[in-house]
Parts: structure tokens; sequence; C-alpha cells
């Protein structure tokens, strides 16, 4: 893409249009009002705050079996063991930089993985969801494009809501990242549900120490 | 692309609505698959603490954020730019299609693989980039099914909540060659699985719609289920995302709100299993951001009717209308069905979808389910106001209106009128009763009819003395 042809079509409809649009929004919008901040007062606890530590996991591990995912505790060591018995058939298992010893996803054609191993930054009780933000998934359709996705979050860094996740994360701090919370799925057909839609046909979570 | 209805001058729903109930099986099913989220979705409600906080919550920052809608546009624009996003303003739909296709032609993008988007739909943009000769794919199951089979979404967030698995079959035979009879729910979305999964990894362009815009840091925030959209955009070279200009938060923490909120109401799940926060573009490619106004700031200048702009699209007051559930999303004849529907669409053109306020019973649980405290109920009553006052009431309607105004904007007449009535009810026949000009008494009985009403009664034995 050249600049010129850039600048060209931002000079004809759309830069009369960014006034414009600015223009009507000023003459419609009411007057100011105020922006409640979300910590305050309530902003809808889904637990008591007395939780402790392993409760957050367990109740973790429950809303990631509830999103047709599973979750099991294994050691640093053993992410490589524990993800040969669950998919024993795959016969391309990756992760970024070839991490716990699989072979690097950005070496090998991504399409081709059949077990893709991220890392993922923290895990929410709430939803079962995990945190992976760009740098943790080598390629940004990898994740995406795996049969089987595993994602590896430490036990130590699961917090209790979405509002304590944002709080914990910076959205921008890569380029791209996601909330990812269960295999692919629909239920477009008749509501029936369907896993494995377009993306991973399952999830495993491991926890690790 | 066959939007044959939306070309009608003006939409009766009422028509609409009876040619969908003239398959009592299929109404019945219709109605129960949309109760069925409905329970999901309260379930799903009730297991969070303080639910009506973070609806209150919610509500409160829509409606801050619209109030300075300028202020965070800009916000939006500046740092979006920083990151490297291309920003693009439309003031209509036509603009828009401009834009997307200009941005698309300019990759010399022939085969589009695009994501569920309302706005999309709502400015046309498949007919118009297939005019220019460029291919759109729509990738979410659903949507997928209904274009193929030639039709708009009938619901915004499960767009062929119409169609019946022996159909979907048959299109599937035809179209991707499954099995004739095959009717699996599991078999056919594989074999959908299959031949995306090529069309995605060829594709050359990506458009998707946008859940929310923030503009503290100039990203954006994009959910599915099905994983469609991230294997749209991460795979082709330039990805192009529209946006109403409604759709911005001012915090990246105030995600948290709207994501408990959003998918909860929608599908009773309790997150999306794919929320896409995308901020830079990928080094080598192209990420757009095509801002929409296309009536909005309209809808904004309407104190009566603005708080209709805070809506986040998640459907719940679709499922729950007894209207919406009993009449199927195409008797609307819009992109945005159900009550929000007809709260949104009135303002682009109040002739044709005048009749879109009388869609409902006004029993109020739009309003109760709303994730973001719209009072679609009163807009509803409000909007019949408007309809009323620049003639748009049919002939009979209006003219019982009238009347009724008369009768009850006096008491001896209402009186007088009521004994007629009583006296008219016993004795006329049956068959005159329940003629065509009751369509209450289609499907009803007429109440009992007393021998006197509370007034005459109240005369009769506490009035004297």
């Amino acid at each position: 893409m050249s600049d010129e042809k850039e600048t060209s079509t931002r000079n004809t409809g759309t830069k009369t249009s960014r006034a414009s649009i600015l223009a009507a929004v000023r003459r419609a919008k009411p007057a100011p009002l105020p922006l409640p901040d979300p910590r305050e007062p309530s902003r809808g606890k889904t637990s008591l705050s007395s939780e402790s530590p392993d409760e957050l996991v367990e109740r973790f591990m429950d809303a990631v079996e509830a999103a047709a995912g599973s979750a099991s505790m294994v050691d640093a060591a053993g992410v490589r063991a524990r993800v040969s018995e669950v998919y024993p058939e795959a016969s391309l298992a990756a992760s970024v930089d070839g991490r716990w010893d699989f072979e690097d996803v950005r070496k090998v054609d991504a399409s081709n993985v059949d077990v893709l191993v991220c890392a993922g930054m923290l895990g929410v009780a709430e939803n079962g969801a995990v945190w992976v933000p760009e740098s943790g998934m080598g390629l940004r359709a990898a994740p995406f494009l795996a049969q089987h996705l595993v994602l590896v979050v430490s036990r130590t860094e699961i917090v209790e809501d979405m509002h304590a996740a944002y709080d914990r994360i910076r959205i921008d701090e890569d380029g791209f990242g996601a909330f990812i919370a269960g295999p692919s799925k629909t239920a477009d057909i008749e509501q029936s549900l369907v896993i494995g839609a377009h993306g991973p046909r399952s999830l495993l979570v491991l926890l690790v120490p | 692309m066959s939007h044959d209805f939306m070309e009608l001058p003006v939409v009766d729903h009422a028509a609409n609505a009876e040619r969908f109930n003239a398959d009592v099986e299929r109404t019945t099913w219709h109605d129960e698959s949309l109760w069925h989220i409905r329970g999901k979705r309260d379930r799903a409600a009730a297991s969070v603490e303080g639910w009506e906080e973070l609806r209150e919550l919610a509500s409160q920052i829509k409606s801050h954020m619209l109030s300075r809608l300028d202020h965070y546009l800009v916000q939006f624009e500046r740092q979006a730019e920083a990151n490297g996003v291309h920003v693009h303003w439309a003031a209509d739909a036509a603009e828009h299609n401009r834009i997307v296709h200009a941005i698309l032609e300019r990759h010399g993008a022939q085969r589009i693989v695009k994501s569920k988007s309302m706005l999309t739909e709502e400015c046309g943009l498949n007919p118009y980039l297939e005019q220019h000769g460029i291919e759109v794919v729509d990738t979410d199951l659903g949507e997928r099914i209904v274009q193929l089979m030639e039709e708009p979404p009938s619901h915004l967030v499960t767009p062929a909540i119409h169609v019946r698995k022996e159909e979907i079959g048959a299109l599937f035979h035809e179209k991707l060659g499954t099995d004739a009879g095959s009717i699996d729910p599991q078999y056919l979305t594989e074999a959908m699985r299959q031949n995306l999964r090529a069309r995605f990894l060829d594709a050359d362009g990506a458009v998707t719609g946008v859940n929310f815009g923030v503009a503290e840091t100039g990203g954006f925030v994009v959910v599915t289920n099905e994983g469609n959209a991230d294997l749209g955009v991460h795979l082709a070279p330039v990805h192009v995302a529209c946006m109403g200009i409604e759709k911005l938060i001012p915090r990246a923490d105030h995600l948290g709100v709207f994501l408990r909120l959003l998918a909860r109401s929608a599908t009773g799940q309790p997150l999306s299993i794919y929320t896409s926060h995308f901020h830079r573009p990928t080094p080598g490619r192209e990420l757009h951001v095509v801002l929409v106004d296309n009536g909005r700031t309209n809808q904004l200048a309407r104190p009566d009717f603005r708080e209709s702009l805070k809506c986040i699209r998640c459907g719940a007051c679709l499922n729950t209308c007894p209207v919406y559930r009993r009449s199927g999303g195409h008797s609307y004849g819009t992109t945005l069905s159900g009550p929000i529907g007809s709260i949104l669409t009135p303002g682009l053109d109040l002739e044709k979808f005048a009749n879109l306020p009388f869609a409902s019973t006004l029993c109020g649980s739009c309003g109760d389910v709303c994730p973001v405290k719209i009072d679609i109920p009163r807009q509803l009553h409000t909007w019949r106001q408007v309809a009323a006052r620049a003639g748009h009431l049919s002939r009979g309607k209006r003219l019982v209106m009238r009347w009724a105004g008369r009768i009850f904007g006096r008491p001896p007449w209402y009186r007088r009128t009521g004994r007629v009535l009583r006296s008219l009810l016993r004795l006329l026949p049956r068959k005159l009763l329940y003629g065509p000009h009751n369509a209450w008494g289609r499907a009803r009985e007429l109440p009992n009819v007393p021998r006197q009403s509370f007034g005459e009664w109240y005369e009769d034995n506490r009035g004297k003395g």
C-alpha cells in the first residue's frame, strides 16, 4: 500500500465525515453525566472475600470443566508427560520456543499442529478463563488453528473475577491478547451444543505450582 | 442475497407474524428454543452476587460515555493511531461500504472471511462487496447457514435460530455434499469446520464487528464462541473492524463490568469462549477500524430514545419477549429485531417502521433483563405516541383510538357505552361476536360479562345515604 493512496482516502469522504460526525455528537449529546467507579460501592461479587487460594483454584477448575474444558494439576516438569498422556495420538505437539520440550510452533506449519501448549498469564475463578497475551501464543493464529489447546497457568495466578483480572493485566501490553474460556463451541444448530466449531476441539488447563 | 422484504415500503409486523404462526408446530418450537436460552440467562444472572449493582454500573458507564461521546471518539482515534491502527469515519452505510471496499481493493483482496457483525448487516456490506466482485464468506456457523439460505439473520446472537436441523441437513447436502438425510448437529458442524478451514487459510482479507472499543487504550474487543473471528483476522493480511460509534467505553477496567454481563445475558455462559483484545496489527499486516454513525447521532439527539444506544447486543430482550418468540425475527423486517430493534429502527425511518413499537404487549420483561437497563417498554410506548402524532397509524387503529379517547374522556359516555356493550356481549349471537373484526377472540374467549359495572354496584350497595 502506498502512503499517497492512503492520504487520498483520508482526505475525501472520511475527513469531512469525521468533522460532521463529531459536530453532530456535540449538538446531540446530553449534559455531562458522572462516571461511576467500577470498584465502588459494590461491583457484583461472585465470591466471599474470605476465599482461600486453594478454594479459588478449586472454583477455577470447576469453571473450566463447566465450559467443557478439563483442568488438572501437574509439576512444571510434568507438563510434557501429561500432554502425551492426554493426547497419545498427537503427531505434532508444539509450544512457543519449544518450551517443555515440544516443537517450536514458529518453526512448523501452524495449521498442522495437533496440540499447542501455551503459557497463560492468569486464570479467572468465576468463569474458567485464562488470559493469554500474544507473547504466550508464538503466532496469533496458533491457539485458534491447533486441533487441541493446552494452557499452562500457575496455581498462584488465579484471581477471583474479571474485575480482578483487569486490575492485574495491561490489555495493550502486547498487540493482541485473549481470554480463552473453553474449547471452541457452537450451538447454532437447534441449540445443540457442539464442541470443536472452528477452533480447538478440546482445552486442557494445566495448573503448575 | 435476497433481502427482499427489506425493500418493502412499510413493514407490517402483524401480517408477517401471522404467516409465521401459520406453522403452529414450528412456532411452538421457536418459542421454546428461545425460552430455554432465557432460562439459562436467569440461572447465570442469579449466580452473580450483586448482579443488579453490576447492571446499574454498566448503565451509568454507558450513559456517561454517551454524554461525552465526542471526547471518547477523539481519544480512541488518537490512541488507535498511535498504536499503528488506521481509523476511518463513515457518516452512513454507503460511506462505510465504500471505505471497506477501498481498503480491500488496495490489498487486492478477493476472498473475504467475515465474523458476525450486525453493523455490516445494517449497512448491507455483503451485497455491496459482491457487486464489486469480492467474495464474502460469513464464518459464524449460524450466519453461514442463513447466508447459504440467502436469508438475513433472524436473531442478533443466534442468526439461524428459526431454522430446523432437517433444513440445515438438506442445505448442507446441497452446498457441502454432506450425506442426504444426515441431520446430526455434530456431523453438520464438522462438515462446515472442514469447509471453512480451507477458506480461512485461503482468505486475503478479514472483516469483523466490534463488541467494545476502549477509548483509553485505542483498542477493541471481539467476542466469539467458535473462534471464527480470530481464525479469520490472524490469517489474513488485512483486518477491517467495523464499529458503531456507540460501542465505546472509557477505560480498560470497564471491560470487567460489561463482559461479566454480556455472555450471561446472551447465552447464560459466564464468559464467551474467546474474548479477543486487539491493539496493534501483526507486524507487516494492517489493522483498520471504521467508525460508523449511520443514524446514531440522530438517535443521540432524541432525549426520549438516546438510551437505546447503550445496547451491547446480547439479545436477552429478544429471548424473553413473548411477541418475538412467537413471531420470529424476520417478521420485524429489520436487521435488529425484537424489542431493541423496535426502539432503534423507527429512528432510521419512522414511516417504514412505525408498526414495530406496536409489536409488543408492553409486559416489561425486556426492560427487566436488559444488562444495561435500557427502559425499553417506556421507549416502545413513547414511539407509539410519536408514530400516532406523525399520522402513521392504520385507519382502523386511528378510528378506534379517536373514539376510545372521546369515550374515556367523558364519564357519562363511558358509563353509557359500558352498559350498551355489556348487553350486546350477552345478547348477540356468538357468530357475530367472534366475527373477523374480533382479532382478540380468534384464539381466546371474551371475558364473562358481569350484570353491572363496579360503579353501578357501588351506587346500589354503598352509595345510598
